[in-house]
C-alpha cells in the first residue's frame, strides 16, 4: 500500500465520531466604529506610519521628487507617475530603495494590510525592497479579521499576504528590531474618499 | 532515564542571574499575551471557535485531507505524503536531488526538526541554512531551538556577539541587538538570493481552497520562498482547517496568545506556485495518525504551536527548553512526545506542578494538564517510571492509607524541621533542599488546629 493510503487507512481507523462544525456568529464580536484611527492606531503599534492623499497629484510628485533625489524607486501603482518594469534579477531588487504597491484591504483592529500578486508584479517585491509604501483607499477598510476574509478571495491568486508593519524581530534577548529579512520601513498612503486617480 | 529532565534542569539551574532572567522574560511575554487578549471581550467566544473547529476537523480529518489533496493538486501543487520522518526527509532529498541543488534555506519549521532534517541533509552533502534569526543563531552553536517561537530564547545578547564575531566577524564585544541583526540582515539576505530552493513549515492548511499560510515576524519565509524557484513546504496533517472563514478566528489568536502581537507581521497565503515555478507539500503522518487514536490524548493535535504553555509554565521558565531534549518544548510538548517515543520521553509528563496554567491560556483548549497526568498514569502502568520515584509513591500512598500513622509521620516532621534542621537542610538526602528554601515548621497540624477551633 502506498504512504498515502496507509496514512488515511490509519486517519479513518483512528478519528472519533464526527463532532459538529460551529456556527459563527459574528455578532458576538466588538464592533469598531471608527475604522480609520483604529487603523492607524494599529499600523503605528506594530512600527509602520499613516499619510492621507488628499490631491492624487502629491502623490506623483511625491514619487517623481524621489526619483530626481537618486533614490532607486519601483512604482506598481497605476495612475500614479510612470510605472516601472520588474528586474527578473533578485540582485538588482535587493537594491532597490522604495517600493509602491496597490493594496487592496486594510483591517481596522490590528493593522493588517491585504495584498495580492497581480498588484505586486513580482512575489518578493513587498518583502525585498528596503522601504514598502502600499496605497489603500478609505473605503477600503474593514473592522476585523472575520469581515477581511469575507471580503477577500485567499485563492483568487495564487499569493496573497497580510502585511502588519515593518519586517521585525526579537530574537535577540526580546529587544525588538525593525528591519529582519524585508522592508525596514513600511508606509500605508491612504487615499482620501472620493478622490479621483488618473488612468 | 525518566529523571532526565531534573538532570538537565539542575544544568540550566546552575547559572542563576540567567534562570532568573529567562523566568521574568517568559513571564514578561506571558503578561503581553494577557493584554492583547483581555482587549478583545469575545476572546473566550474565539478560543471556544477554534476548539470546536479543531475538534471538527479531527472527527472528519479523513475527508479533509482528500478535500485538500484534491484542491492542491488542481492548484498545481505537487503533494506528497510520509508516514514517518525518515520518509518526511527521503522526499525532499528526492526534490533536491531532481533539482540538482545542494544548497537551501529554511524557514521555522519544528516539524523539520522532529525529523532531524537538517543533520540528514547535511549528511548527504547538504548545506542548510535556517533564515529565522533566532535559528540560524543556534545552527551557529550547533545547538537546538529551546523554545518554538523564540528559539534562542535561552541566550543572552553577549553569546550571540560572540558566536556572530566568530560567523559573522562583527565586531567583539559589540553586544547591541540592532547591530547583530543588521549584520544577520546581511549575511541571509545574501542566502535568499541564492538559493533555488526553499522550505518552509506550515501554519494553516485549508481543504476547502488547496492552500497554505504560513506566519511569520521577520519575513524570512517569504523571501525565501519567493526568491527560489521551488518552494517545499512540510507540515503535520493536524493543520488542515476546513474553510478560509475559520483563519478569521486563527489569525485573530495566534499571535496574540504567542507575543501578544494583535497579529504577524506576515500571513501569507500560498496557492499556487508563481509562472515558471514548483510547488510542492509534503503531508507527514509520523506518529500523529496513532496519538489521534488515542482518546484521552488526541486532543493534543489541535495545537497552533503558539507557546503560550511554555511562556506561562513554572516549570518550563525555570528549566528552560534544553531540559525538554525535544524538538517541541514544554507542556504541549510534554503530551505530545510520549507518544512519539514513551520511553526515551517518560520523564517529561512528570516535569510539571500541574498547576493548569497551561490550559488556561491555550487558544484551542487543549486540557494540557489534565493529558499530563494522564500520560503519568500511562507510562506508570508501562513500568517506566524511576524506581526511586516508584517507591516513593508506593511509600507515600501506604502512609496515606493509614490515618493514624499519617499523623505520626507529621508529628515527627515538625519535629525534625524544628530541632533538627540540618536534616532536611541538607542537599546530599532531601533533593527539594536544592534550589529552594525549607518552610518553617508549624506548631501544630490543621487537624489540631482545627479541633481547638471547634473548642473555642
Amino acid at each position: 500500500m502506498s504512504s498515502r493510503n496507509q496514512i488515511l487507512e490509519a486517519i479513518k481507523n483512528a478519528q472519533p465520531a464526527i463532532k459538529p462544525l460551529p456556527v459563527l456568529d459574528y455578532t458576538v464580536v466588538t464592533p469598531i466604529q471608527e475604522l480609520i484611527s483604529s487603523f492607524e492606531q494599529f499600523v503605528n503599534a506594530v512600527g509602520g506610519r499613516v499619510r492621507f492623499v488628499d490631491q492624487s497629484a502629491d502623490l506623483t510628485l511625491e514619487i517623481e521628487n524621489a526619483r530626481q533625489e537618486g533614490q532607486i524607486i519601483l512604482n506598481r501603482l497605476n495612475g500614479f507617475s510612470t510605472l516601472d518594469e520588474i528586474s527578473p534579477d533578485l540582485a538588482e531588487l535587493e537594491k532597490l530603495d522604495r517600493v509602491y504597491v496597490r493594496a487592496s484591504l486594510g483591517v481596522a483592529e490590528n493593522g493588517a494590510i491585504w495584498v495580492e500578486e497581480t498588484a505586486m508584479g513580482n512575489r518578493i517585491l513587498p518583502f525585498i525592497a528596503q522601504e514598502l509604501v502600499l496605497v489603500l483607499r478609505e473605503e477600503e477598510l474593514v473592522p476585523t479579521m472575520h469581515d477581511a476574509y469575507q471580503r477577500i478571495r485567499i485563492n483568487q491568486e495564487g499569493f496573497g499576504v497580510f502585511i502588519a508593519g515593518p519586517s521585525k524581530t526579537a530574537d535577540i534577548e526580546q529587544s525588538l528590531v525593525i528591519g529582519a529579512h524585508g522592508p525596514v520601513a513600511l508606509t500605508v498612503l491612504i487615499l482620501k474618499s472620493g478622490l479621483v486617480v488618473p488612468v | 532515564m525518566s529523571s532526565r529532565h531534573a538532570q538537565l534542569a539542575e544544568q540550566f539551574n546552575a547559572d542563576e542571574p540567567r534562570t532568573n532572567w529567562h523566568d521574568q522574560t517568559l513571564w514578561w511575554v506571558r503578561q503581553k499575551r494577557d493584554r492583547a487578549a483581555n482587549t478583545l471581550p469575545e476572546w473566550e467566544q474565539l478560543r471556544q471557535w477554534a476548539s470546536d473547529i479543531k475538534d471538527h476537523t479531527l472527527s472528519n480529518l479523513h475527508a479533509y485531507l482528500l478535500e485538500f489533496e484534491k484542491n492542491a493538486l488542481a492548484n498545481g501543487v505537487f503533494v506528497h505524503w510520509a508516514t514517518d520522518a525518515e520518509e518526511h526527509n527521503r522526499i525532499i532529498y528526492e526534490i533536491l536531488q531532481k533539482a540538482g541543488v545542494d544548497h537551501i534555506v529554511k524557514s521555522k519549521s519544528m516539524l523539520t526538526e522532529e525529523c532531524h532534517l537538517n543533520p540528514y541533509l547535511q549528511g548527504k552533502g547538504i548545506d542548510v541554512v535556517d533564515t529565522d534569526l533566532g535559528e540560524r543563531i543556534v545552527q551557529f552553536r550547533e545547538e537546538a531551538p529551546s523554545h518554538i517561537v523564540l528559539p534562542a530564547i535561552h541566550l543572552k545578547k553577549e553569546d550571540v556577539s560572540n558566536t556572530f564575531h566568530e560567523h559573522l566577524g562583527t565586531e567583539k564585544g559589540n553586544n547591541d541587538p540592532q547591530y547583530l541583526t543588521h549584520a544577520a540582515r546581511l549575511h541571509l539576505r545574501e542566502k535568499f538570493i541564492q538559493s533555488d530552493i526553499a522550505i518552509t513549515g506550515v501554519n494553516f492548511a485549508i481543504a476547502e481552497t488547496g492552500g497554505i499560510v504560513v506566519c511569520t515576524n521577520e519575513g524570512n519565509a517569504d523571501m525565501g520562498a519567493h526568491a527560489a524557484r521551488v518552494h517545499i513546504a512540510c507540515m503535520g496533517f493536524e493543520k488542515i482547517i476546513p474553510k478560509a472563514e475559520h483563519l478569521g478566528v486563527f489569525t485573530r489568536l495566534l499571535a496574540r496568545s504567542a507575543t501578544g502581537q494583535p497579529i504577524t507581521t506576515y500571513t501569507s497565503h500560498f496557492h499556487r506556485p508563481a509562472p515558471g515555478k514548483e510547488m510542492h507539500i509534503v503531508l507527514v503522518d509520523n506518529g500523529r495518525s496513532r496519538q489521534l487514536g488515542r482518546e484521552d490524548f488526541r486532543n493534543s493535535l489541535k495545537c497552533i504551536r503558539c507557546a503560550a504553555c511554555f511562556n506561562t509554565c513554572p516549570v518550563y521558565r525555570r528549566s528552560g527548553g534544553h531540559s525538554y531534549h525535544t524538538a517541541v518544548a514544554g507542556p504541549i510538548g510534554s503530551i505530545l512526545n510520549p507518544n512519539l517515543d514513551m520511553k526515551a520521553n517518560a520523564d517529561l509528563p512528570f516535569a510539571s506542578t500541574l498547576c493548569g496554567s497551561c490550559s488556561n491560556v491555550c487558544p484551542v483548549k487543549i486540557n494540557i494538564h489534565e493529558q499530563l497526568w494522564k500520560w503519568r498514569q500511562v507510562i506508570s502502568a508501562e513500568g517506566l517510571t524511576a524506581p526511586s520515584k516508584k517507591l516513593g509513591m508506593q511509600l507515600m500512598a501506604w502512609v496515606l492509607a493509614r490515618p493514624g500513622i499519617y499523623r505520626f509521620a507529621g508529628k515527627t516532621a515538625r519535629w525534625v524541621i524544628s530541632n533538627l534542621p540540618f536534616l532536611v537542610k541538607n542537599k546530599t538526602w532531601n533533593p527539594w533542599f536544592k534550589q529552594r528554601e525549607m518552610p518553617e515548621a508549624p506548631k501544630q497540624s490543621f487537624q489540631e488546629w482545627y479541633i481547638n477551633q471547634q473548642r473555642s
